[in-house]
């Protein structure tokens, strides 16, 4: 060892003692671990002593610490050098759509004239508020070709719930208390069948084709299983584009098939990105769909929400869907409830939805306009195609011989797992190599599969130095240089978790 | 098309490397009937100046709470949020980060997660808690499906006065099973859970006793539900309670219209497998250091699909961060200190609008918000005070009216209430 290599390894050793911190890296303790200050990072007024009129006793001690305020900003600060964010780079996740979240959208909801109204203030008092919602409404209703807009949903899977309820809400009013059945494809995301059964609906699987899709036998068969006329059958969730990134070649034959049997067609909104400005789903036979404002409106994930699943409806179904809607009056705004729309299923979250989530949507509509929109959907499926065109030789491709992709590009594993190298020990070394993972063993239909989804705001140099990685991964794999890929990552803030010991000794909470 | 990185050449380089001859080309999987025949009937693309002007006139034509007296809660409150919150939440870090399935990359994420849980179970003095729900109406639905779960039984009794909007929500969420019953009252031998709100919906702080022993004796879940989570500052933590949920937008996260806001949901910890939601917990890297995933993930329907605990994926994740941050700041003595400035907030409230002629107070015992009668219909009261600059709180059947005040509500403001009330009620 040289001097130097000896002074580096001391000086590692005595920093890797006294707490891991070494460069950038940093370590942090939970806060509950941390020296307790005598007051906490606010300074409050004292109170003035008043008699105390709770009628209950006076609560005893909860347990905080209290920690002054640069404690607590540098605790926060830390924290967040441990995470990937898409200001960081490339997120290839697919049916995620995560995408470039502009600055403008946050400056926006925090305007006080947005952040600092109440759902139950006066509507003489809040009109700004009403006209932006009914703004909204009439942009999603444009872009889906479906004239029955709801915002109150509060994310992906409370908008499949709203879809779902809506449906089977209009088959109360006309009395078809016996459709009971929803067909789902095998590749649909896991949120489908469980809001099916949380709407009261059993789940008929349709199995996916060798293509990736469902074809019109396979759908007839499923359609047909358990009666002639599908008197049983309420409706299809399908997800179009589907999970396999696919657009269903014979949506309209199918959706016609459904219509004739008086089921309803839910699309999950989940892969809206690939169609937005250009191709409308209310053209394609869809009767209700939610739209993920956290995916193709770019509202930021926030590292797990908020986000906000409005329900786009036909004229048909749009009397049932939960209230409230704003509705135009004159010159005025107004929100509508159950007086008002006594067809409705009723609420399905507090308050009027993601008011906060409206305002950044809103604003990225707003900035791409008509043409900007149409711009996003053909640039996320042109790098998409682009990804799969490059590496479907180093990955097996199960589709890629059939045709193009729509926004996203399916690979899996089969040719390196023959090596022992697997979905996930690629994904573990992508963060290796300073990018997020793309979506890892979704779809299920195939084993090991990887879903990737460039977006429109990604870079053709930046989608080059991925596929790079790829292939580097492969061509590495094929050469037998494999043990590596099971040891990743080994430069993250922590190398891989025992998931197993999580759940089997479970610890939610400090002590 | 600010957003938009790719060129004229990047796109012909790609679809060159594609092998299509157009754009349109990689579409040709969707029936021609489907394509937007030109353009969208919508404007074009804004720049940030102009998106500034519309949106932010919008927003001028708003009554907000930032510049007018403001006595308005019934569910969400408007409290100060300390500028170090929203600095932590704008970070690129936590803010354009994905959900925690990664968690060797967004360990940050999950620790704050943990913190989360961790405050949430000791301010309601439960043992467990989840990394959040949507609101708190729909995880009062949520408390009320698990109790129907875990008991095999289909009555839900509401114990007490609860927010309208969550019995709104729960009678939603119900209406999907069938056999189930929603009613008021006295619970039974078939009654999953009784829900008890408290401070209720009028603003008093309850008991637990005797709901206690009642669930006892019938086999019931205990559910209490709070909506103003500053209240368990001053008020004992629900221990008698099996499943505590509600709304935290109170800290950290503002008013916004009615969201996003910030659903918690605390239960005892033999309940866990039946939870609602994202856990996460505590484990191990391949190098023993500490860290942490997210677990217990075969409730949820990644894995069990249709049998799925709940169908919840995406939740609050940011305001649950903001709520971390904010109550990191608050500490013991901060949180302590903000519970008793909002009560004697209220309680000063009540000495003044007691003393306009016509007006008496329902509650004897109150947190920070609670009922008055009026001598006029309350809609219109709240109306006249709109126009006069004054969102003067909730205005409930006939002429009762709720009162909200706190840590912002200053004399000033309890004084222009006042005034403008004599004005109104004459």
């Amino acid at each position: 060892m040289s001097a130097e290599a000896k002074v580096i390894d001391m000086a590692y050793k005595i920093q890797q003692a006294e707490d891991g911190n070494r460069g950038l890296h940093y370590e942090e303790n939970l806060l509950w671990e941390k020296e307790y200050s005598d007051e906490p990072g606010v300074d409050l007024p004292e109170p003035a002593g008043l008699a105390s009129r709770t009628g209950v006793e006076v609560r005893g001690e909860i347990g905080l610490p209290n920690v002054s305020e640069p404690q607590v900003l540098r605790h926060f600060v830390r924290m967040s050098t441990w995470n990937y964010s898409i200001d960081h780079g490339f997120f290839p996740l697919g049916s995620c759509t995560m995408k470039h979240n502009p600055r403008l959208n946050e400056k926006m909801a925090r305007l006080p004239g947005h952040a600092h109204i109440h759902p139950a203030q006066p509507e003489s008092t809040v009109q700004g508020a009403l006209k932006l919602m009914y703004e909204l409404q009439s942009w999603l209703s444009e872009m889906t070709g479906l004239p029955g807009v709801c915002l109150t949903p509060a994310a992906g899977a409370h908008g499949e719930l709203a879809g779902m309820m809506t449906i089977a809400r209009a088959h109360e009013q006309k009395g078809n208390t016996h459709k009971k059945v929803v067909l789902i494809p095998d590749s649909a995301h896991g949120t489908n069948p469980a809001t099916a059964v949380m709407c009261g609906f059993k789940v008929r699987n349709v199995p996916t084709g060798d293509t990736g899709c469902v074809t019109v036998e396979a759908f007839k068969e499923a359609l047909y299983a358990e009666s002639e006329d599908a008197a049983e059958v309420a409706g299809m969730m399908v997800t179009n584009p589907n999970t396999c990134g696919l657009f269903e070649k014979d949506i309209v034959e199918i959706a016609d098939l459904l219509h004739k049997a008086g089921g309803y067609f839910y699309c999950d909104g989940a892969n809206f990105n690939a169609l937005v400005g250009k191709v409308r789903p209310g053209d394609f036979g869809v009767d209700v769909m939610h739209i993920n404002l956290h995916k193709t409106f770019s509202t930021p994930h926030g590292g797990g929400g908020p986000g906000s699943g409005p329900i786009c409806t036909s004229a048909e179904l749009a009397p049932y869907v939960p209230v409230p809607t704003v509705v135009k009056k004159g010159d005025s705004y107004a929100l509508e409830w159950e007086e008002d729309r006594p067809e409705t299923f009723g609420r399905l979250k507090g308050f009027q939805g993601q008011f906060g989530m409206f305002v950044r949507a809103l604003a990225y509509m707003m900035s791409h306009g008509a043409d900007g929109l149409r711009q996003v959907s053909e640039d996320a499926v042109l790098g998409a195609n682009y990804v799969l065109s490059q590496l479907k030789d180093d990955y097996h491709a199960p589709y890629a011989a059939n045709g193009p992709c729509m926004h996203e590009a399916l690979l899996t594993d089969k040719k390196q797992k023959e090596a022992g190298v697997t979905t996930l020990d690629i994904a573990k070394a992508l963060t290796e190599y300073g990018f997020h993972p793309m979506t890892v063993y979704f779809p299920l239909v195939l084993p090991g599969t990887m879903l990737i989804e460039p977006t429109e705001t990604e870079s053709k140099d930046s989608i080059d130095r991925f596929i790079t990685v790829m292939k580097g991964f492969a061509a590495d794999i094929k050469a037998g240089d494999t043990e590596k890929f099971h040891a990743f990552p080994l430069s993250t803030p922590r190398r891989r978790l025992d998931e197993v010991k999580a759940a089997r000794n479970p610890v939610l909470r400090w002590a | 098309m600010r957003y938009l990185p790719q060129t004229k050449n990047s796109r012909a380089a790609m679809l060159e490397a594609v092998g299509a001859s157009s754009i349109d080309d990689l579409y040709r999987d969707i029936p021609k009937s489907a394509f937007v025949d030109g353009k969208l009937n919508l404007p074009d693309h804004k720049g940030e100046l102009e998106v500034e002007r519309i949106l932010g006139g919008y927003a001028n034509e708003n009554l907000s709470a930032a510049n007018v007296p403001f006595f308005l809660g019934a569910g969400v409150y408007y409290h100060h949020i300390p500028s170090t919150v929203d600095h932590v939440i704008q970070r690129s870090e936590y803010l354009t980060a994905y959900t925690p399935y990664q968690p060797e990359i967004a360990q940050g994420t999950l620790q704050a997660l943990f913190e989360f849980q961790t405050f949430v179970a000791k301010l309601t003095g439960q043992e467990v808690a989840n990394a959040s729900m949507y609101d708190g109406a729909t995880a009062t639905a949520e408390a009320a499906l698990m109790a129907m779960r875990v008991t095999k039984r289909k009555k839900i009794v509401v114990g007490n006065a609860l927010h309208p909007d969550y019995r709104a929500v729960l009678k939603t969420y119900l209406g999907n099973f069938e056999g189930c019953a929603l009613t008021d009252g006295e619970p039974d031998n078939e009654t999953a859970c009784v829900i008890v709100q408290s401070p209720d919906f009028y603003g008093a702080p309850h008991k637990y006793e005797t709901f206690r022993k009642i669930c006892n004796e019938t086999g019931a879940l205990l559910v209490v539900v709070v909506n103003e989570i500053v209240s368990l500052g001053l008020l004992p933590a629900p221990v008698e309670a099996d499943i505590v949920c509600g709304e935290a937008q109170s800290i950290g996260v503002a008013m916004s219209f009615g969201g996003p806001h910030l659903g918690f949901f605390a239960c005892r910890e033999k309940f866990i497998r039946q939870m609602p939601g994202r856990l996460c917990g505590m484990t191990e890297d391949a190098d023993g250091k500490r860290g942490f995933v997210l677990t217990l993930s075969t409730r949820e329907q990644h894995i069990r699909r249709e049998k799925a605990t709940s169908n919840i994926c995406t939740n609050q994740g940011l305001c649950a961060l903001a709520f971390t941050v904010h109550m990191s700041l608050l500490g013991e003595n901060g949180f302590k200190r903000l519970a008793r400035l909002n009560h004697e907030a209220a309680c000063k409230l009540a000495d003044a609008v007691v003393k306009v002629s016509g007006v008496s107070v329902r509650n004897e015992c109150f947190f920070n918000e609670f009922a008055v009668d009026l001598p006029k219909p309350s809609k219109d009261v709240v109306e006249a005070l709109a126009q006069r600059g004054i969102v003067g709180g909730y205005a409930l059947e006939g002429n009762g009216l709720l009162l909200c005040a706190t840590e912002m509500t200053t004399d000033e403001d309890i004084a222009a209430l006042v005034s403008a009330l004599k004005e109104v009620l004459v």
